[in-house]
């Protein structure tokens, strides 16, 4: 397969987490890569005009994280990715447990926003993704996660 | 042109108080988006709130951006390129529920185009530095090219 065909789905929730995908973009921007957020209107700002709208949702919202995980599963089974990555936040999660169902490998980036412990999604992804990294070198761990540098 | 700004949901006053004394010094215009604060600025453009559309057109045509230590800013500072002069919150001040920006701000001193005030006392020297920095372009640091190195690899399934 070659570079330009591999496809990524990449996700991030509206705010720092999506700044610091966009970050990513350069290498992201090498492959086959679509991109789902809780802002679209602000993934349009940067140029991306066809991002997938996720609903915002975290572990206080039970019945609206339900439905962002139904959403998550809509959008992967879309897009059918080979590889799906998220700077964050719960939505990206789901995405990546969606991605599980179809056999994506799957990276979760903790944001760099969590410099002393990973956020819980990051713990979650520890175990249900295919590598969870930190950006804090002090925060990874013997297996994982790991740390391969920053966005900054 | 300097924007100061402290993020839409907390304050900042200590910030907003000081950068207002030093604005008639600086010899250009300062913008400060103030959030929740209760200071009113004499020298400077107030607002209360700025779109993110609106505050990135600021961003990219200013000098430097004065700023809490938070992420999101830190982060549109690096992709405009924009030098950024950032003073941690203090939870014993009140001005944020835990000390994590002080954490933030050790970890991104020394990173290329960021500067760090530890309290009101260092901000004049620092904006001085900031502003000294105009060629300075966004170089990736070397944490950064490690990530996206580490991202190709994972996604072209090579070893990490």
């Amino acid at each position: 397969m070659g570079k330009n065909s591999i496809r990524v789905l990449a996700v991030a929730s509206g705010g720092g987490h999506w700044e610091q995908l966009m970050l990513l973009r350069p290498t992201l921007s090498r492959y086959d890569i679509r991109f789902a957020t809780t802002e679209p209107a602000m993934a349009a700002q940067h140029g991306i005009a066809d991002a997938d709208r996720l609903p915002d949702c975290n572990q206080n919202r039970p019945v609206r994280s339900a439905i962002c995980g139904l959403v998550a599963l809509r959008v992967v089974l879309k897009h059918r990715p080979d590889v799906i990555v998220s700077t964050g936040a719960a939505p990206g999660f789901f995405c990546i447990l969606a991605g599980r169902l179809i056999g994506a490998r799957t990276l979760w980036i903790d944001s760099v926003a969590n410099g002393e412990e990973l956020s819980m999604c990051g713990k979650l992804s520890k175990r249900f993704a295919h590598e969870c990294w930190t950006q804090w070198e002090h925060l990874a761990g013997e297996d994982n996660p790991r740390y391969f540098g920053a966005v900054l | 042109m300097i924007i100061v700004t402290v993020g839409m949901q907390l304050g900042f006053d200590r910030l907003i108080a000081a950068m207002d004394a030093l604005a008639p010094g600086l010899a250009m215009p300062v913008i400060a988006q103030t959030g929740k604060g209760l200071y009113r600025p004499q020298n400077m453009e107030v607002r209360e709130k700025i779109a993110p559309a609106e505050f990135e057109a600021l961003v990219e045509r200013c000098s430097l951006i004065v700023s809490h230590a938070g992420i999101g800013t830190v982060l549109t500072a690096a992709r405009f390129g924009k030098p950024i002069l950032v003073m941690p919150r203090r939870a014993d001040r009140g001005e944020h529920r835990n000390d994590h920006q002080l954490a933030t701000v050790d970890k991104f001193a020394g990173r290329p185009g960021i500067l760090v005030a530890a309290d009101e006392s260092e901000l004049a020297p620092r904006i001085a530095e900031g502003l000294a920095l105009k060629d300075w372009s966004a170089a990736r640091s070397s944490t950064a090219r490690q990530l996206h190195e580490a991202l190709a690899a994972f996604i072209e399934s090579r070893p990490l």
